[in-house]
């Protein structure tokens, strides 16, 4: 019997496959949370002295250290940090107030959508393909999910066309549609958006009277140069007019991905624009309720939109890991993509951005009729074929929702780039072996 | 919390909302006129968007926009929490207005004594803890020489062997969605320790500190407003406004001030009858031991009336249990809820039983790290599941608050080298804490027309102030709550800031405050004197 590693590509979690933590941060919490080394005279020996003065920079915006309940919608010397990055990164000012520090994005979506959805009637536009916290959420909240599927055949884009057509859809069925969701870059999917998409998006949503929710936690995670990251907010802000100061826009980032992958701190925030002063003061309510978010994983947010500056003594080193990291992920997108497409039966959009790849596996009739009488979705009846014959954990794509008859599963670039062809080989070879097994000799079909 | 003004007597029509007023009364559930009504609907408020509030940058009138007053979930409008609320941002205001105009009070700080918030007011944290919790942040050390000079050598031995139970030492991954197995199993430990019966690890969600462990059970059991959840009057108000917030109705069971805040079983009895007649399916009974705002702690022959009560309604037995190390008094001694069911030979079939510890309290005061976690038994396999499932979607929780909580229910042992200096931070603690307890309700007591119970537990003292007549008129003419005008007026005469206690309920007609003993000792003769000398004034102004 041959003892298998299990490769868990399950989930969007960088350190859980070797990314080591960048180390500028990681001193700097170390000595907030043990501040009495600061009075060490030892204590330069182990720390630069650019991390003791951060830690000591942080620790004075707290309201007695990393011990204390902070504002529950986070430090404001932090939150100020946010708007600062905010501003450099789009060229328009930010405002601290407008900014929620939060316990990770998803509490944040979460909030939002606790805000908007006051029955099964009130409907939140989500992605197909989509990350199942948006279709989880607006489930325990009692709302609808109202679907818009993304065309996988022209590289996950988002047609209007189609949005327009859920949108009506849903109507003529009593719901009313309250917001839009867009993950951009895209979780499963990867696509970065362009910019002239995000304006259609936007005037949509201003037509249709909808609150656009953007979900830009993968902002850092960008693998082609064609179409870099750009924010929502700018593009919103650059159309200038009416829609700019009346289109409302919530916008959602973390610590957990990008290039720190510091899913464990559970550090996030939202940015809200145009959302009116008594409904934020509603929501800054509700998360009084639970107090405010830890204050290790608010000042790693405040490290990541502030991170060492050219000059600083930490500079090169972050720089050096931070860059290790990114060129890396771009070099494994393209492995594994290749990877998926040197398989007859399977197509696999390029990873433009985020941590995934969505390959189409397409499944012949005996398989599907195999998995039927075993009682599973198709998908879910190869992924845990391919788990049993190579260790490799994968999610199934009708965990994100597909089309009718099309499957996919879900998988991440995380694990370490040297392991890398040796797990696209250990697919291959599973894939085709299943393939010789469940094969028409007419072919294999598509339903 | 926001204060809106009350007219009863006027209806709205569902069209136009420019320049309406909405009005709802802190302590009353109220419906917002719209498509969607709540459920009991007595009053029907007016409606008010005070355009001249919105920020002048922000250039729109906002009526058109799907997100707005009118149009978010009611239950975030109803849903209340006063320990942050309204006096808290005259607080706010009151300090910015000192900072920029030093000396133009009597007084030249503003007291915090509205929160359960210790290293906000200088406590500090335990050392052992945080030096755990930095080489666990910054694992890379501990190979160092240099480190051993910086920590003591226990820390650095129970950072290996906390770093080996996390896969790959890896502290910034998402871990298992109930939290990191090792920590568990270190946990349910100290469970056993203190109880004496054993703990499942299994059964342990770590969350984010107690109040998200709260949020989900009240999500799981609350299905609709008929359901019912049994809370104690005065409560911490994160259970109604988790009620509030996951559509259920709060039945309250007023536990007896003359008694030292006592709870009765025939006091639970009657209530539960009352709501089953009017259609309230009670799910689950809670109970706060040591009490918050009351620091009463049970005995343990009222505990088990509490279970057997529990087991015979088939009530879930939700179980706060955060102050468990705040306790100030000689005759009482905390036991778990769990241990006595247990000693009671109740096991997994005989009671369902929740019972919530957190990193933020005890001597530790660790609130700003989230910690803590609920211990969830006497729950079929697929109900657990469940549980699980709705834990899974928000991952985890923080992983250094895991660390820490695993920590606080597995201190230093005698013989360890930090074991000396670890008791020492914590009995210092613990006896300045009882020490100023008793300070405090002194000093209460003494006050005109004030009685304070003795605070055995917790952090707080919750006094009873009997208010003249002439001073419940000018509350209402200042459409205040009587005890929310007297904090008002105490945080304006003197810059403390206390809890008035309409918001955690109370024998209506009845009106009390919250103040913690938190201030540091030096800090203590200060808000003893100003409190005094306003209250003096506060009576002479008013005193019938």
């Amino acid at each position: 019997m041959i003892l298998l590693q299990i490769i868990f590509t399950n989930v969007g979690n960088p350190h859980a496959l070797g990314q080591k933590p960048l180390t500028f941060p990681r001193q700097v919490v170390a000595l907030c949370q043990a501040p009495f080394l600061l009075d060490d005279p030892n204590v330069e020996l182990v720390f630069p002295a650019d991390a003791i003065a951060r830690a000591k920079h942080y620790l004075s915006l707290t309201s007695g250290g990393l011990g204390a309940y902070s504002d529950a919608h986070g430090i404001p010397g932090i939150r100020k940090e946010v708007s600062e990055f905010i501003e450099r990164r789009d060229g328009y000012p930010s405002d601290p107030e407008h900014i929620f520090l939060t316990g990770g994005a998803s509490i944040g979506v979460m909030q939002i959508l606790n805000c908007i959805i006051r029955g099964e009637l009130d409907g939140i536009l989500v992605p197909v393909p989509q990350y199942p916290l948006y279709s989880a959420t607006i489930s325990l909240l009692g709302g609808s999910l109202v679907p818009y599927y993304l065309e996988e055949t022209a590289n996950w884009g988002l047609d209007i066309v189609n949005l327009r057509q859920s949108v009506a859809q849903a109507r003529s069925q009593g719901i009313t549609v309250r917001a839009m969701v867009i993950i951009n870059p895209g979780n499963p999917t990867g696509q970065c958006l362009s910019e002239a998409n995000l304006k259609e998006v936007l005037q949509f949503c201003y037509q249709n009277n909808l609150v656009l929710l953007g979900d830009e936690v993968y902002q850092q995670n960008i693998y082609q140069d064609e179409r870099p990251f750009i924010s929502a907010r700018k593009v919103l802000m650059d159309m200038g007019g009416n829609i700019s100061k009346e289109l409302q826009l919530v916008s959602f980032h973390t610590v957990s991905k990008g290039y720190w992958g510091e899913c464990g701190q559970r550090g996030g925030y939202f940015e809200m624009t145009n959302i009116p002063p008594k409904t934020a003061e509603e929501i800054y309510k509700v998360t009084c309720t639970s107090h405010s978010p830890n204050v290790p994983g608010q000042i790693f947010l405040g490290l990541m939109v502030n991170p060492p500056k050219p000059g600083d003594i930490s500079y090169e080193r972050f720089v050096r890991e931070s860059k290790g990291i990114l060129e890396s992920l771009r070099r494994r997108a393209q492995i594994v993509t290749d990877g998926f497409n040197s398989c007859r039966n399977v197509i696999c959009n390029f990873t433009e951005g985020a941590m995934y790849s969505f390959p189409q596996i397409r499944l012949p009739p005996k398989a599907i009729e195999a998995a039927k009488n075993a009682g599973k979705v198709p998908d879910v009846f190869y992924c845990l074929k391919l788990l049993e014959a190579t260790g490799i954990s994968t999610v199934p794509g009708s965990g994100f929702g597909q089309k009718e008859g099309v499957f996919h599963l879900r998988t991440t670039i995380l694990p370490a780039e040297e392991d890398m062809p040796a797990i696209m080989a250990s697919f291959k070879k599973f894939n085709d072996d299943f393939m010789e097994q469940y094969e028409d000799y007419g072919g294999y079909l598509r339903m | 919390m926001r204060r809106f003004l009350a007219d009863l007597s006027r209806k709205l029509t569902p069209e136009r909302r420019k320049n309406l007023v909405t009005c709802v009364l802190q302590h009353r559930t109220c419906s917002l006129f719209s498509s969607f009504q709540s459920q009991s609907s007595v009053v029907i408020p007016i409606r008010f968007l005070n355009t001249a509030s919105v920020d002048p940058s922000m250039a729109s009138d906002y009526s058109g926009s799907p997100v707005t007053l009118d149009t978010i979930n009611i239950k975030v409008l109803n849903c209340e929490y006063a320990v942050r609320g309204e006096i808290v941002t005259l607080a706010q205001k009151l300090e910015q207005e000192l900072k920029e105009n030093p000396g133009s009070r009597s007084f030249d700080e503003i007291l915090y004594c509205n929160i359960g918030n210790p290293q906000s007011l200088g406590q500090q944290p335990i050392t052992f803890f945080r030096e755990v919790l930095a080489l666990c942040d910054h694992p890379t050390i501990l190979d160092r020489a240099e480190t051993q000079g910086l920590f003591s050598a226990d820390s650095i031995e129970r950072a290996f062997q906390i770093l080996d139970q996390i896969p790959g030492r890896a502290t910034g991954a998402y871990s298992h969605s109930q939290g990191i197995k090792g920590l568990r199993d270190t946990i349910a430990s100290g469970i056993e320790a203190r109880d004496g019966y054993p703990a499942d690890p299994n059964d342990i969600f770590l969350t984010d500190g107690a109040s998200p462990a709260v949020h989900m059970m009240m999500q799981l059991l609350i299905r609709s407003e008929k359901d019912g959840i049994l809370c104690p009057i005065p409560q911490y108000p994160l259970y109604s406004a988790s009620i509030t917030l996951h559509g259920g109705t709060l039945v309250p069971y007023y536990l007896d001030e003359a008694t030292g805040w006592g709870l009765e079983i025939s006091e639970l009895k009657n209530q539960l009858e009352a709501a089953k007649s009017k259609g309230i399916s009670i799910r689950a009974l809670v109970v706060i031991n040591p009490g918050n705002p009351t620091g009463q702690v049970l005995s343990e022959s009222n505990q088990k009336e509490i279970v057997e009560f529990c087991k015979k309604e088939k009530l879930v037995l939700l179980a706060d249990e955060v102050y468990q190390e705040n306790i100030y008094v000689p005759d009482k001694q905390f036991h778990s809820f769990k241990k006595v069911s247990r000693t009671m030979g109740y096991g997994e079939k005989d009671i369902s039983l929740v019972s919530f510890q957190s990193v933020s309290k005890g001597y530790h005061g660790e609130c700003g790290k989230r910690g803590g976690y609920m211990e969830v038994t006497g729950f079929s396999p697929d109900i657990r599941e469940q549980i699980y499932k709705v834990a899974s979607v928000n991952l985890c929780s923080n992983i250094s608050g895991q660390i820490l909580a695993s920590l606080v229910m597995s201190p230093p042992k005698v013989g360890d080298e930090s074991y000396e200096s670890y008791f020492a931070e914590k009995d210092a603690i613990l006896s300045s804490l009882a020490k100023r307890a008793k300070t405090l309700e002194a000093a209460l007591n003494s006050l005109e027309g004030v009685t304070c119970n003795r605070a055995e537990g917790a952090m707080y003292l919750f006094p009873r102030i009997e208010l003249p007549k002439k001073a419940i008129e000018a509350a209402k003419s200042a459409n205040k709550a009587p005890d929310a005008f007297y904090a008002a007026r105490l945080l304006d005469a003197t810059g403390i800031v206390v809890v008035p206690g309409s918001g955690f309920r109370q024998v209506p007609g009845t009106w009390h405050f919250r103040c913690t003993i938190l201030p540091q000792e030096d800090r203590i003769p200060a808000i003893v004197t100003r409190l005094t000398e306003f209250h003096k004034g506060f009576m002479d102004e008013f005193r019938d």
